[in-house]
């Protein structure tokens, strides 16, 4: 195999995660609700999904268990901040730390078993063309989800009625509400949806990146994906870009370790996060663009008086 | 009640009461719209208007007292509920969403699910006839309050309501586009439908109105046809006592007083993507006099106030100068200290800290001005003698209170707002700046604020009063100059300005130029 596409195939698989817990949060944020738990209901999903996968011998049950905990997991935070009105950052901290410790209480028993492995597409005739085959037709199923899930958001955001009400949502609860629109139901939906993304992209790393179960295995990447909303200014195709930046320049940095190049290694660690920041930031110079696109009313609890 | 009728009123409100905590902001309203009727709710802020539309149109849950529809018991859970019964509802406090366009504004309180180019379309065409020109593809963020009223009205009038409610509709317009406003209310009435009004404007309600319900203090006090009261009658009702009238001396040798607040080629690029820049302005302010600064809110009114007040500093030192002397470049507390007073138009978090004491409140503006009297050495606070002018503001300005030394969120806004002006009056300051001196404010109160502005201007100092209540700058300036567009028109002496002219600048008219044409673009 071409080593370019071997790299190729890295930097996708790198990037997956990153790009689905992202969308997912953008959905979330895109409704004024910012939800930080998004480290803890991936690693949730990660070790959910690697329990079921191990369990029932079939890692397709475990992608789906690990939709259902990251779902189930956010239902806590939704249920704390839509209903009860608690403060969202402070819930949202909470509920990474409850996933990060939870998580390794379950998985006690898992680590350093054999987990399985979602199988990647082949298709013949397609899969083995030249150049492109591997790339386009050879991957991950979760890959091919994550770009559905990029275009499928775009569009709802962008071209449908909810998307337009969710939109408005997060732009002034206050004044949706005073349209009629039922704001909690939304942000509901929007941060199930959310949590769905990130045990989907906790599945990703258990059943496809790294088939075993690992405490702390999310390392970081729900952190990533916050960050990825903010600087594509809420606009999923750049959030894309970013997941993509950031990955690219990781597989990079790791390569460069190991042929030694003389630069101290934290530095290099700490490339993909400046690069992918730079990049972000230099898409998002038109102000007025941003202004439009920051969700207003983002973090602060929705009380209609009654 | 309802036997003097044949027919049976379109809405019919029987005893419906709302309580908030220890205050009952609606006490057993009754009140019925006929059809085709345009039905004025009057009352100072406070009395509950806002509270029992909100009722009406289902953002409230009342307390208890019954809702008929058609003569029918209805129960308004939602603003939903509201529109499916055919109650349509403009806000005072606009609920549209700047970060979209105006068909998508609409879109979003339709359920039929057509598609937004159909809405657009729609939105249009009804504009038009109604004489309400709207572009349905601008963002919302651009566009001047009046044109966002548009949107609200037609977004309204899309759902094909029988009862339309505004509230305080005409607060953000010139007295053009409110003539405009009067002439679609006037079709809707011949159309059929029922408005309910709601407004402190008395000459307005007299114009356009077939019956009256006043509210005082939650209560209903009286029902009447306001064609057959006079102005002072309607206040009366709405006050529950006579307002005193403010004295306006003219000022004498003003020419010549020495120019205490200079403006010079005063600019500043728009702070945020939707905000106004300011372009070059140019006033003076003299020493006896009161200058008001009229214009339509959102025209760079609140710029400009935070420029001369040092919010937000100039480039330029020469732009402002207090006593003659270039403050442009200084802060707050160094224009302070050159003898300028400051009251913003936001009460809670600039003019006043929300959860401290009035006490309190006062050493925070006055710690530098005062320091001499109200610190001892090393920094110390002289607490008794902080007390003790608070005490004095609070008398002087009659504010009422539930405590001794309330904290400042505890005030209602009237009070509160005659504590901040008080607080900068006892200064005696030499350069006064007020942004909406008595927005929010009661009869009595704001008629207490507004004559001793004027006292303190013909005691010698220079005062600049920016205000949206034009009939509030017609009774306390010398001279009124118009705000639109970031530009300052040259101040008309009172005695040459009617609101006729001043209307028209502040529509956007040059100075000396008469007709201004609002044909559709």
């Amino acid at each position: 195999m071409d080593i370019t596409i071997a790299i190729l195939l890295t930097i996708a698989t790198a990037a997956t995660p990153l790009l689905i817990a992202a969308i997912g949060e953008l959905v979330v944020e895109r409704s004024g609700v910012l939800n930080l738990g998004v480290e803890g209901m991936m690693i949730m999903g990660a070790v959910g999904g690697f329990g079921a996968g191990y369990l029932t011998g079939s890692a397709w049950l475990g992608l789906l268990a690990a939709i259902a905990i990251g779902a189930l997991f956010s239902l806590l935070f939704a249920v704390m901040t839509l209903s009860l009105a608690t403060n969202q950052v402070a819930t949202g901290l909470s509920l990474t730390l409850l996933g990060l410790g939870f998580s390794g209480m379950m998985g006690t028993g898992f680590v350093g078993l054999p987990g399985q492995r979602l199988p990647d597409l082949y298709i013949p005739g397609l899969t083995t063309l030249p150049v492109v085959g591997e790339f386009l037709f050879g991957q991950d199923p979760i890959f091919y989800i994550s770009i559905a899930l990029t275009a499928g958001v775009a569009w709802f955001l962008f071209k449908t009625r909810a998307g337009l009400t969710l939109r408005s949502i997060g732009d002034s609860h206050g004044s949706a509400h005073a349209l009629g629109i039922n704001v909690i139901r939304y942000r509901y939906m929007a941060v199930i949806f959310g949590g769905a993304c990130a045990g989907l992209a906790g599945g990703q790393l258990s059943l496809v990146y790294t088939p075993q179960w690992v405490e702390n295995m999310s390392a970081g990447r729900g952190w990533i994906a916050l960050a990825l909303v903010v600087f594509a200014s809420w606009r999923p195709w750049r959030v894309l870009v970013g997941a993509y930046i950031f990955g690219a320049v990781w597989i990079g940095q790791l390569h460069a370790q190991a042929f030694g190049i003389p630069v101290p290694p934290q530095i290099l660690s700490s490339l993909p996060y400046l690069a992918t920041i730079v990049v972000l930031v230099l898409i998002s110079r038109n102000k007025r663009l941003t202004m439009m696109n920051t969700p207003a009313s983002l973090g602060q609890p929705f009380v209609p008086d009654r | 009640m309802a036997a003097q009728h044949d027919a049976v009123p379109l809405l019919g409100v029987r005893g419906l009461t709302k309580i908030f905590g220890s205050l009952t902001a609606c006490d057993h309203i009754d009140l019925t719209i006929a059809k085709g009727e345009v039905h004025a709710l009057l009352g100072e802020n406070g009395a509950g208007k806002s509270t029992l539309v909100k009722m009406l149109f289902g953002s409230l849950e009342p307390h208890s007292g019954d809702i008929l529809w058609n003569g029918e018991p209805v129960r308004i859970t939602s603003p939903g509920v509201a529109k499916t019964l055919g109650i349509g509802m403009v806000f005072q406090h606009f609920s549209l969403f700047e970060a979209l366009t105006a068909a998508e504004n609409i879109a979003l309180s339709l359920d039929d699910g057509s598609p937004i180019s159909t809405i657009a379309a729609k939105a249009r065409a009804l504009s038009y006839s109604y004489g309400l020109p709207l572009d349905p593809d601008s963002l919302v963020g651009d566009l001047s309050v009046g044109e966002r009223q548009r949107i609200e009205i037609i977004r309204c009038l899309l759902q094909t309501p029988q009862l339309i409610i505004l509230d305080e509709p005409t607060s953000v317009l010139t007295p053009q586009e409110a003539n405009r406003l009067f002439e679609t209310l006037e079709r809707l009435r011949s159309e059929g439908k029922s408005i309910l009004y709601i407004s402190h404007r008395l000459e307005e309600v007299k114009r356009l109105c077939d019956r009256a319900t006043v509210l005082r203090h939650g209560k209903v006090v009286g029902h009447c046809n306001p064609r057959e009261e006079t102005a002072s009658s309607l206040a009366r009702m709405m006050v529950g006592n006579e307002v005193k009238a403010v004295v306006r001396e003219p000022a004498e040798g003003v020419e010549t007083a020495a120019v205490l607040l200079e403006i010079r080629k005063l600019s500043r690029k728009p702070a945020t993507p939707f905000s106004v820049p300011l372009k070059d302005i140019d006033l003076d302010v003299r020493a006896g006099e009161v200058i008001g600064i009229a214009g339509v809110a959102g025209n760079g009114q609140g710029e400009f106030f935070e420029a001369i007040s040092g919010e937000v500093q100039q480039p330029d030192a020469a732009s402002v100068r207090i006593r003659g002397k270039d403050a442009g470049k200084l802060s707050i507390t160094g224009r302070r200290l050159l003898g300028a007073a400051f009251v913003p138009e936001e009460r809670l978090g600039h003019g006043a800290a929300p959860g401290m004491k009035l006490s309190e409140n006062l050493l925070l503006s006055r710690h530098a001005t005062d320091a001499r009297s109200f610190l001892g050495s090393g920094g110390t606070i002289k607490s008794a003698v902080i007390s003790g002018a608070a005490q004095r503001i609070i008398q002087a300005m009659d504010v009422r209170k539930s405590a001794p030394d309330p904290e400042a969120a505890s005030l209602s806004g009237g009070n509160l707002q005659k504590f901040i002006v008080g607080r900068e009056l006892d200064r005696k300051p030499t350069v006064m700046v007020v942004n909406q001196p008595t927005w929010g404010v009661d009869a009595g109160a704001a008629a207490h604020i507004r004559q001793a502005l004027i006292e303190l201007a013909r005691s010698g100092s220079a005062v600049l009063v920016i205000s949206q209540d034009l009939d509030e700058l017609f009774e306390i300036s010398d001279a009124i100059a118009v705000m639109h567009h970031g530009q300052l028109s040259k101040p008309l002496p009172i005695a040459e300005a009617d609101f006729e002219t001043i209307g028209l600048l502040m529509g956007g008219a040059e100075p000396g130029r008469t007709e201004h044409p609002l044909e559709p673009a």
